[in-house]
Protein backbone atom coordinates (compact mmCIF):
# COMPACT_ATOMS: atom_id res chain seq x y z
CA UNK A 1 0.00 0.00 0.00
CA UNK A 2 1.23 3.75 -0.52
CA UNK A 3 1.34 5.95 1.29
CA UNK A 4 -1.97 8.66 2.32
CA UNK A 5 -1.48 12.06 4.28
CA UNK A 6 -4.57 14.24 5.39
CA UNK A 7 -4.42 16.50 7.95
CA UNK A 8 -6.60 18.89 9.41
CA UNK A 9 -6.70 21.19 12.86
CA UNK A 10 -8.68 20.83 15.89
CA UNK A 11 -8.47 23.29 18.64
CA UNK A 12 -5.58 25.19 17.63
CA UNK A 13 -3.60 22.06 16.90
CA UNK A 14 -2.91 20.71 13.12
CA UNK A 15 -3.65 16.92 12.82
CA UNK A 16 -1.50 15.01 10.45
CA UNK A 17 -3.19 11.59 9.23
CA UNK A 18 -0.58 9.10 7.88
CA UNK A 19 -2.19 5.74 6.49
CA UNK A 20 -0.18 3.53 4.71
CA UNK A 21 4.01 2.04 4.51
CA UNK A 22 6.23 5.07 5.24
CA UNK A 23 9.82 4.02 4.09
CA UNK A 24 12.48 5.56 1.71
CA UNK A 25 10.06 5.95 -1.30
CA UNK A 26 7.61 7.27 0.38
CA UNK A 27 8.78 9.47 3.65
CA UNK A 28 9.40 12.39 1.39
CA UNK A 29 6.01 13.21 0.92
CA UNK A 30 5.73 13.35 4.77
CA UNK A 31 8.84 15.46 5.13
CA UNK A 32 7.18 18.05 1.95
CA UNK A 33 3.61 18.18 3.97
CA UNK A 34 5.62 18.54 7.29
CA UNK A 35 7.72 21.09 5.88
CA UNK A 36 4.56 22.94 4.59
CA UNK A 37 2.72 23.29 7.73
CA UNK A 38 5.35 25.00 9.17
CA UNK A 39 5.80 27.43 6.66
CA UNK A 40 2.73 28.34 7.25
CA UNK A 41 2.89 28.74 10.66
CA UNK A 42 1.92 25.66 11.98
CA UNK A 43 4.02 24.59 15.27
CA UNK A 44 1.59 22.42 17.40
CA UNK A 45 1.52 19.10 15.18
CA UNK A 46 0.19 15.43 16.32
CA UNK A 47 1.13 13.29 13.88
CA UNK A 48 -1.31 10.04 14.15
CA UNK A 49 -0.09 7.04 12.92
CA UNK A 50 -3.04 4.30 13.94
CA UNK A 51 -3.20 3.76 10.27
CA UNK A 52 0.54 3.17 9.30
CA UNK A 53 1.36 -0.20 8.35
CA UNK A 54 5.06 0.18 8.12
CA UNK A 55 7.76 2.48 9.30
CA UNK A 56 11.70 2.20 8.43
CA UNK A 57 14.62 4.59 9.93
CA UNK A 58 13.81 7.19 7.52
CA UNK A 59 10.53 7.54 8.29
CA UNK A 60 11.70 7.97 11.41
CA UNK A 61 14.30 10.75 10.50
CA UNK A 62 11.54 12.86 9.22
CA UNK A 63 9.32 13.07 12.09
CA UNK A 64 12.84 13.51 13.64
CA UNK A 65 13.39 16.26 11.10
CA UNK A 66 10.01 17.68 11.72
CA UNK A 67 10.20 17.63 15.54
CA UNK A 68 13.36 19.50 14.97
CA UNK A 69 11.73 22.20 12.45
CA UNK A 70 8.84 22.96 15.28
CA UNK A 71 11.18 23.24 18.42
CA UNK A 72 12.88 25.94 16.61
CA UNK A 73 9.63 28.41 16.80
CA UNK A 74 8.65 26.30 20.55
CA UNK A 75 6.52 24.13 19.26
CA UNK A 76 5.85 20.14 19.49
CA UNK A 77 5.37 17.42 17.28
CA UNK A 78 3.30 14.66 19.07
CA UNK A 79 2.66 11.18 17.65
CA UNK A 80 -0.22 8.62 18.39
CA UNK A 81 0.29 5.25 17.80
CA UNK A 82 -0.85 2.08 19.71
CA UNK A 83 0.32 -0.57 17.12
CA UNK A 84 2.86 -3.15 18.44
CA UNK A 85 5.27 -3.26 15.19
CA UNK A 86 5.09 0.20 14.78
CA UNK A 87 5.94 1.41 18.94
CA UNK A 88 8.93 -1.59 18.87
CA UNK A 89 11.10 0.57 15.95
CA UNK A 90 10.69 3.56 18.64
CA UNK A 91 11.65 1.81 21.49
CA UNK A 92 14.59 0.38 19.44
CA UNK A 93 16.33 3.37 18.32
CA UNK A 94 15.45 4.96 22.29
CA UNK A 95 13.17 7.72 20.47
CA UNK A 96 10.34 7.03 22.90
CA UNK A 97 11.68 9.21 25.24
CA UNK A 98 11.90 12.14 22.27
CA UNK A 99 8.39 12.06 21.26
CA UNK A 100 5.47 12.38 23.53
CA UNK A 101 3.34 9.73 21.86
CA UNK A 102 -0.57 8.81 22.90
CA UNK A 103 -3.10 6.25 22.34
CA UNK A 104 -5.58 8.37 20.67
CA UNK A 105 -6.14 12.04 18.63
CA UNK A 106 -7.87 13.46 21.77
CA UNK A 107 -5.53 12.48 24.30
CA UNK A 108 -2.97 13.82 22.26
CA UNK A 109 -4.59 17.23 22.02
CA UNK A 110 -5.34 17.49 25.60
CA UNK A 111 -1.59 16.91 26.84
CA UNK A 112 -0.70 19.91 23.96
CA UNK A 113 -3.31 21.93 25.84
CA UNK A 114 -1.75 21.25 29.27
CA UNK A 115 1.54 22.02 28.09
CA UNK A 116 0.47 25.52 26.92
CA UNK B 1 22.56 -21.83 -3.05
CA UNK B 2 20.34 -19.16 -2.09
CA UNK B 3 16.61 -20.34 -2.15
CA UNK B 4 15.87 -17.02 -3.59
CA UNK B 5 18.24 -14.14 -5.21
CA UNK B 6 16.92 -10.91 -6.80
CA UNK B 7 18.83 -8.38 -8.19
CA UNK B 8 17.39 -4.59 -8.28
CA UNK B 9 18.15 -1.33 -9.64
CA UNK B 10 19.00 1.06 -7.02
CA UNK B 11 15.89 2.69 -6.46
CA UNK B 12 13.50 3.43 -3.72
CA UNK B 13 10.77 2.65 -5.17
CA UNK B 14 11.43 -1.12 -5.45
CA UNK B 15 12.83 -1.75 -1.76
CA UNK B 16 8.93 -2.48 -1.25
CA UNK B 17 9.31 -5.05 -3.61
CA UNK B 18 12.17 -6.50 -1.96
CA UNK B 19 11.14 -6.65 1.73
CA UNK B 20 7.80 -8.28 0.42
CA UNK B 21 9.54 -11.02 -1.20
CA UNK B 22 11.94 -11.37 1.92
CA UNK B 23 8.58 -11.94 4.03
CA UNK B 24 7.26 -14.55 1.49
CA UNK B 25 10.23 -16.31 1.13
CA UNK B 26 10.78 -16.09 5.27
CA UNK B 27 7.34 -17.62 5.26
CA UNK B 28 8.26 -19.99 2.74
CA UNK B 29 11.37 -21.21 4.52
CA UNK B 30 9.26 -21.45 7.94
CA UNK B 31 10.02 -18.25 10.05
CA UNK B 32 7.65 -18.15 12.72
CA UNK B 33 4.58 -15.49 11.90
CA UNK B 34 6.16 -13.13 14.72
CA UNK B 35 9.14 -12.49 13.21
CA UNK B 36 8.25 -11.34 9.56
CA UNK B 37 7.70 -7.82 10.32
CA UNK B 38 11.28 -7.99 11.90
CA UNK B 39 12.45 -9.47 8.87
CA UNK B 40 10.27 -7.08 6.47
CA UNK B 41 11.97 -4.10 8.11
CA UNK B 42 15.10 -5.26 8.60
CA UNK B 43 15.45 -5.99 4.68
CA UNK B 44 13.73 -3.30 4.31
CA UNK B 45 16.82 -0.91 6.45
CA UNK B 46 19.75 -2.98 4.43
CA UNK B 47 17.97 -2.27 1.08
CA UNK B 48 17.40 1.34 1.95
CA UNK B 49 21.23 2.11 2.72
CA UNK B 50 22.78 -0.20 0.08
CA UNK B 51 20.00 2.09 -2.46
CA UNK B 52 21.38 5.08 -1.01
CA UNK B 53 25.20 3.94 -1.91
CA UNK B 54 24.54 2.93 -4.67
CA UNK B 55 22.95 6.50 -6.02
CA UNK B 56 25.75 8.16 -4.59
CA UNK B 57 28.72 5.71 -6.23
CA UNK B 58 27.37 3.82 -8.44
CA UNK B 59 23.47 3.98 -10.16
CA UNK B 60 23.74 1.92 -12.54
CA UNK B 61 24.78 -1.07 -10.54
CA UNK B 62 21.92 -3.23 -9.05
CA UNK B 63 21.24 -3.99 -5.83
CA UNK B 64 21.64 -7.87 -5.21
CA UNK B 65 19.84 -9.76 -2.44
CA UNK B 66 19.94 -13.77 -1.54
CA UNK B 67 17.48 -15.64 0.47
CA UNK B 68 18.62 -18.88 1.63
CA UNK B 69 16.62 -21.34 3.90
CA UNK B 70 19.51 -22.94 5.97
CA UNK B 71 17.52 -25.78 7.45
CA UNK B 72 17.74 -24.50 11.25
CA UNK B 73 18.40 -20.30 9.86
CA UNK B 74 17.12 -18.48 7.18
CA UNK B 75 19.44 -16.13 5.97
CA UNK B 76 19.23 -13.04 4.25
CA UNK B 77 22.78 -11.06 2.38
CA UNK B 78 22.12 -7.68 0.93
CA UNK B 79 25.32 -6.40 -1.02
CA UNK B 80 26.22 -3.59 -2.56
CA UNK B 81 29.05 -2.78 -5.09
CA UNK B 82 29.66 0.81 -3.74
CA UNK B 83 33.28 0.89 -2.89
CA UNK B 84 33.59 2.78 0.38
CA UNK B 85 30.07 3.37 1.21
CA UNK B 86 28.59 5.31 3.61
CA UNK B 87 27.20 3.50 6.72
CA UNK B 88 29.61 0.67 6.63
CA UNK B 89 30.49 0.60 10.26
CA UNK B 90 34.32 0.12 11.11
CA UNK B 91 35.35 -2.76 12.76
CA UNK B 92 31.33 -4.21 12.68
CA UNK B 93 31.24 -7.62 14.40
CA UNK B 94 28.76 -10.61 14.06
CA UNK B 95 28.03 -10.72 17.81
CA UNK B 96 24.51 -8.76 17.21
CA UNK B 97 26.02 -5.30 18.20
CA UNK B 98 25.21 -2.25 16.09
CA UNK B 99 27.52 0.21 14.18
CA UNK B 100 27.16 3.43 16.49
CA UNK B 101 29.05 7.39 16.16
CA UNK B 102 29.21 7.26 12.59
CA UNK B 103 30.42 11.01 11.80
CA UNK B 104 29.06 11.34 8.28
CA UNK B 105 25.75 12.86 7.70
CA UNK B 106 22.16 11.30 5.95
CA UNK B 107 19.40 12.31 5.57
CA UNK B 108 20.62 16.08 5.21
CA UNK B 109 16.99 17.17 4.44
CA UNK B 110 16.41 16.28 8.08
CA UNK B 111 18.66 18.35 9.05
CA UNK B 112 21.39 15.64 9.87
CA UNK B 113 19.65 14.48 12.92
CA UNK B 114 19.70 11.04 11.71
CA UNK B 115 23.11 9.82 11.16
CA UNK B 116 24.66 7.41 8.68
CA UNK B 117 24.35 3.99 10.10
CA UNK B 118 21.11 4.35 11.63
CA UNK B 119 19.49 1.82 9.50
CA UNK B 120 21.96 -0.82 10.85
CA UNK B 121 21.69 0.18 14.16
CA UNK B 122 18.34 -0.83 13.49
CA UNK B 123 18.71 -4.02 11.84
CA UNK B 124 20.88 -4.99 15.06
CA UNK B 125 18.18 -4.27 16.74
CA UNK B 126 16.20 -6.75 14.95
CA UNK B 127 17.65 -9.61 14.15
CA UNK B 128 19.64 -11.95 16.95
CA UNK B 129 22.34 -12.44 14.07
CA UNK B 130 24.12 -9.82 12.16
CA UNK B 131 27.09 -9.91 10.43
CA UNK B 132 28.32 -6.63 8.49
CA UNK B 133 31.47 -6.82 6.11
CA UNK B 134 33.36 -3.71 4.19
CA UNK B 135 35.75 -4.22 1.52
CA UNK B 136 36.66 -2.37 -1.14
CA UNK B 137 33.98 -3.95 -3.36
CA UNK B 138 31.08 -2.67 -1.23
CA UNK B 139 29.09 -3.31 2.25
CA UNK B 140 27.36 -6.83 2.87
CA UNK B 141 25.05 -7.38 5.75
CA UNK B 142 24.00 -10.88 6.06
CA UNK B 143 21.32 -11.31 8.69
CA UNK B 144 19.47 -14.21 10.29
CA UNK B 145 16.45 -15.64 12.35
CA UNK B 146 15.51 -18.97 13.16
CA UNK B 147 13.21 -21.30 10.96
CA UNK B 148 10.63 -23.01 12.21
CA UNK B 149 12.40 -26.10 12.49
CA UNK B 150 14.15 -24.97 15.56
CA UNK B 151 11.68 -23.36 17.11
Amino acid sequence: MDLKLGHYNKDGIEVVDVEGEIDVYTAPRLRELLIDLVNKNNYQLVVNMEKVEFLDSTGLGVLVGGLKRVRAHDGSLDLVCTQERILKIFRITGLTKVFGIHETVDAAIAAKKLEK
Amino acid sequence: MATVEVTFTPLPAHVRTARLVAAAVARRSGVDEALLNEVRLAVGEACSRAVEAHQRHCPAEPVRIEMTDQGERFVVVVSDHAPGASGAPAGANGNGTGPRGQVEVAHEEDGGVIPAGFGLAVISGLADDVHVSSTSAGVSVRMSWPSAITA
